[in-house]
């Protein structure tokens, strides 16, 4: 299968002022190949290179070398985000807009004509649960609320390609099970999905493929099955590759 | 261009939406306040002198909102992090300059037309004479006076981390150009060779903002200005504009964004 969305010896250092050392090497020669139709698990513990990737990918931050595609298409062109759905891990929208708002002004920049948008707005919102408050300002919105707001956004396009940064953080577990089912609904569609978590149980029950890295580099990808191998769990799989041992004094 | 205008249209619900235009209203409230001590006074010299008065808060407030609308845009995009969902979208970094000049822009050209056409009824009303062409040509060089302060404050927001040391440069630059720039040639004249040069340069590179000041336009009816003049005077501020809007896609381009 062609992979939709590839790295290749990605490298990324970051320099300023406030590093002590100079430079800070976030990602080391990464290679990364995500095929049409797959869920995609992005594993790692925190400062791995996770955001950093994906910041990558969206033109964000520059590699250092390597290179980065989405579509084939180098991820230095605008045009290649044309067809994703990104939702960022931390972030507040325009607090002075109402989600409703915020979703037409993304629409646009799409070039989503009006009754495109007067017909996949609805959708979304009751898709995400926010109709009842979709004309109230974001600033009004609780954390989970914003989130849904954001995955909201996301699908604004109808994107092939889904880049999710911890998409079920700071939500419910109503909420989660929600994203889950969104996610799957997503993968039936034939649609793409690239996620980071931290929560294994989920990569577990929606990943056809998983990776996880560790200090900038790629430790482990595969199958759910061939990531955990001889381990019992994912969890014990992914805290044997991060070179964890349980330390007897706690 | 529609992603520039969408761009351009959330500047403008923001600015509505924060109340900013809360100054315009105060302005406007000390304008009808000085205006209608007008009929105490019944001198002609003193009824320009406050026309005076009015038109210099006119230009101060104009020169406030933007300046600290257009130094704080980006910095708060990056700060709230609405830059990263932003950007991920087709929109290229240039896009979204211009959509922010332009929405800065445009709330700049509402808010002179606001306090132009207040001022003009107030002071006519009082003269019963009616120099409407007087007042066009002075709110739009001073409108284009305004893009050429938001451009070069959106070039600074981008050059500079933090907002509020941008407004302050802003400020001192904008107030040092309209103050002391006219005379540069002639201090020039009185100092020694490399110093000279390097004044005459200045003189020569920065766009004359105080060329655009024609308020005695409106306070005293001059004559009209050749309308030759005044279109050269548009092309002279959309130059400026374009170099300064030119500069700030480039050094955007190049900045890392997270
Ligand atoms: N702007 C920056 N300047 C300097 N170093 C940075 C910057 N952003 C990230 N880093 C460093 O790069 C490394 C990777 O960070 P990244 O944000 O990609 O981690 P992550 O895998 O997303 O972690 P988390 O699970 O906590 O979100 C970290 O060591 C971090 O300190
Ligand atoms: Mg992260």
């Amino acid at each position: 299968m062609t992979p939709i969305l590839q790295t290749q010896k990605l490298r990324v250092e970051y320099r300023s002022r406030e590093l002590r050392q100079g430079t800070k090497i976030a990602l080391h020669g990464l290679d990364l190949e995500v095929c049409a139709g797959e869920v995609f698990g992005f594993l790692g513990p925190n400062g791995a290179g996770k955001t950093t990737t994906m910041n990558v990918l969206l033109g964000f931050v520059p590699p250092t070398s390597g290179s980065a595609s989405l579509f084939g298409i180098d991820v230095r062109q605008p045009i290649s985000r044309q067809r994703i759905g990104y939702l960022p891990e931390l972030t507040y929208y325009y607090k002075f807009l109402t989600a409703e708002e915020l979703l037409r002004f993304y629409g646009k920049i799409f070039g989503l004509t009006r009754a495109e948008m007067d017909k996949r707005i609805p959708e979304l919102l009751k898709l995400v649960e926010l109709e009842h408050a979709a004309n109230r300002p974001i600033k009004s919105y609780s954390k989970g609320m914003q989130q849904r707001a954001g995955l909201a956004q996301a699908l604004i396009n109808n994107p092939d390609l889904l880049v999710l940064d911890e998409p079920t953080s700071g939500l419910d577990p109503l909420g989660r099970m929600k994203v889950r089912e969104i996610i799957q609904r997503l993968k039936n569609d034939g649609k793409t999905v690239f996620f980071s978590s931290h929560e294994l149980g989920e990569v577990e029950s929606v990943c056809d493929r998983v990776a996880i890295v560790h200090q900038g580099e790629l430790k482990a990808v595969g199958s759910v099955s061939e990531v955990t191998g001889r381990h019992t769990s994912l969890e014990k799989a992914f805290l044997e590759i991060i070179g964890f041992q349980s330390s007897p004094t706690l | 261009m529609n992603n520039i205008f969408a761009v351009a249209g959330v500047v403008i619900k923001e600015l509505y939406r924060r109340k900013d235009f809360y100054v315009l209203f105060i302005v406007t409230i000390l304008i009808c306040l000085v205006m209608a001590s007008v009929n105490i006074f019944n001198d002609a010299k003193i009824v320009r002198y406050l026309k005076e008065i009015c038109l210099l808060l006119v230009w101060i407030s104009s020169l406030v909102i933007a300046i600290t609308t257009t130094s704080r845009q980006i910095p708060a995009e990056r700060e709230n992090r609405t830059l990263l969902p932003l950007l991920a979208k087709p929109l290229t970094r240039s896009q979204l300059v211009l959509g922010k000049f332009l929405g800065c822009w445009l709330a700049c050209g509402l808010t002179l037309l606001c306090f132009y056409v207040f001022f003009g009824a107030l002071s006519a009303s009082r003269e019963h004479h009616w120099p409407l062409l007087n007042y066009f040509q002075a709110a739009v060089l001073h409108w284009f006076m305004l893009g050429v302060v938001v451009a070069m404050t959106l070039l600074g927001s981008l050059v500079f981390a933090a907002s509020s040391s941008n407004s302050t440069i802003c400020f001192v630059v904008v107030g040092s150009i309209l103050f002391v720039a006219r005379h540069l040639d002639q201090v020039a004249l009185t100092l020694r060779e490399p110093l000279r040069t390097v004044i005459y340069s200045i003189y020569f590179a920065i766009p004359h903002l105080e060329l655009f000041d024609v308020r005695d336009l409106v306070i005293h009816s001059w004559p009209l200005i050749s309308w030759l003049y005044f279109s050269l005077a548009l092309l002279y501020a959309l130059g400026y504009v374009a170099v300064f809007l030119t500069a700030a896609c480039l050094v955007f381009r190049r900045k890392a964004v997270n």
